[in-house]
């Protein structure tokens, strides 16, 4: 895996958009950004609404996600290209789910919704109808996504990766500045990891740093062990999916799980140890 | 997601508020820095406020609303509010935040 098999430009978008077998596809938390203008010919996909279980907190199962690509008109051996706002938050974390559920013919556009908009490039408001397909998905891929007590296990002994801002790492703030700090559980981090916010990973349009750049930012800035196993969270799981697909797609490591439940779930549960302050 | 208008409303997400930004809340015990990005008199709704802390350190960004507009819940301290928009347009401005207080920036480019 490098580079180029899974990270493409905005001329890469635009010269397949009339492509039949490459889906462009959407995917924000703010879906009203999709309908005042997206890619031409892109399908939305709305991470909560379409990709999480509607009672339990966990994902659509194998049957949802085959329903939701098939309704949406993805074919198996369709190419997906997926950008997002949020310097591609969302749309990472898609693209980790795709390859969760066994979908590999799946890029990222470099820079996402926001470069593409400060390029000042076509966007439309039409909304394309795709014929249905029969999309069939694998089991989930458990090598990509890690639970709770597998978090807990490797306090210590794994390379923990928290890509959340210092703020949060430290305890000053439960959540991303744009959000109200209003959530209930404990503040601070997992012990043993290392803070290295997703947002050292991108340049200021959104695109990714060069893979030099980003080998200094983990393995000689925060000190990671690249012959360990690595979990990376966040507050929800979207942003470590960003720096997943850095770590795991773009520098190639071979054993990167992203914790989705993350802080929502680890700083609730009771009597597993926090850590506040500067990483020790 | 609904929750964007007012300062005490929940999100459950990282993402950015639906819509951008709208209206002015009230502060509640939130830390709020928000404002409207004009380019001569005309709102410019294609762009992004960064909302930077020491260092540069990055710690949240938002796309403008259609009315030009944007709100960060920051924490009590100094910030640099930073603004992109299409054809390379960029500003910067200093800012206080303090609980309880709602700091307006507004940002012509």
């Amino acid at each position: 895996m490098s580079r180029s098999d899974v990270l493409v430009d905005a001329d890469w978008a635009e010269a397949h958009i009339a492509d039949p077998h490459v889906v462009i596809v959407e995917v924000d938390e703010d879906t009203s950004a999709y309908d005042k203008g997206h890619i031409p010919g892109a399908v939305k996909i709305d991470w909560k609404k379409d990709l999480q279980d509607p009672v339990r907190r966990d994902f659509v199962d194998k049957t949802g996600f085959e329903a939701l690509l098939s309704e949406r008109g993805i074919a198996n051996d369709d190419t997906v290209l997926l950008y997002g706002g949020n310097n591609n938050w969302f749309a990472a974390y898609a693209y980790w789910y795709f390859r969760l559920y066994g979908h590999d013919k799946v890029l990222l556009l470099d820079g996402g919704r926001k470069k593409w908009e400060l390029d000042s490039r076509e966007l439309s408001t039409d909304v394309p109808q795709r014929p249905r397909t029969s999309y069939t998905a694998t089991e989930q891929d458990r090598s990509l996504r890690a639970l709770r007590d597998e978090v807990i296990d490797a306090i210590g002994k794994r390379n923990l990766v928290d890509v959340r801002s210092p703020d949060e790492f430290t305890g000053r703030l439960l959540a991303p500045a744009h959000l109200p700090q209003e959530q209930a559980q404990r503040a601070g981090h997992i012990p043993t990891a290392r803070n290295v916010p997703w947002s050292k990973a991108a340049n200021e349009d959104g695109t990714f740093r060069s893979d030099d750049e980003l080998r200094q930012l983990y393995q000689g800035d925060a000190g990671l062990d690249f012959g360990k196993d690595t979990i990376a969270y966040c507050r929800i799981g979207e942003r470590s999916a960003h720096t997943w697909f850095v770590l795991h797609e773009l520098l190639g490591l071979p054993n990167v799980k992203n914790y989705d439940g993350s802080w929502t779930e680890y700083g609730s549960l009771v009597g597993v140890p926090i850590e506040l302050g500067e990483a020790r | 997601m609904s929750g964007a208008n007012t300062a005490s409303t929940g999100a459950d997400g990282c993402g950015a508020p639906a819509g951008g930004v709208a209206a002015s809340a009230t502060a509640g015990d939130q830390a709020v820095v928000e404002g409207k990005v004009t380019r001569q008199g005309a709102a410019v709704s294609t762009g992004y406020a960064r909302l930077l802390g020491t260092g540069d350190e990055f710690v949240a960004e938002v796309p403008l609303g259609a009315d030009g507009g944007f709100r960060f819940f920051a924490a009590p301290g100094s910030w640099t509010l930073r603004v992109l928009a299409p054809g390379g347009a960029r500003a910067e401005r200093s800012v206080q935040a303090d609980y309880g207080q709602i700091t307006t920036v507004d940002v012509t480019i």
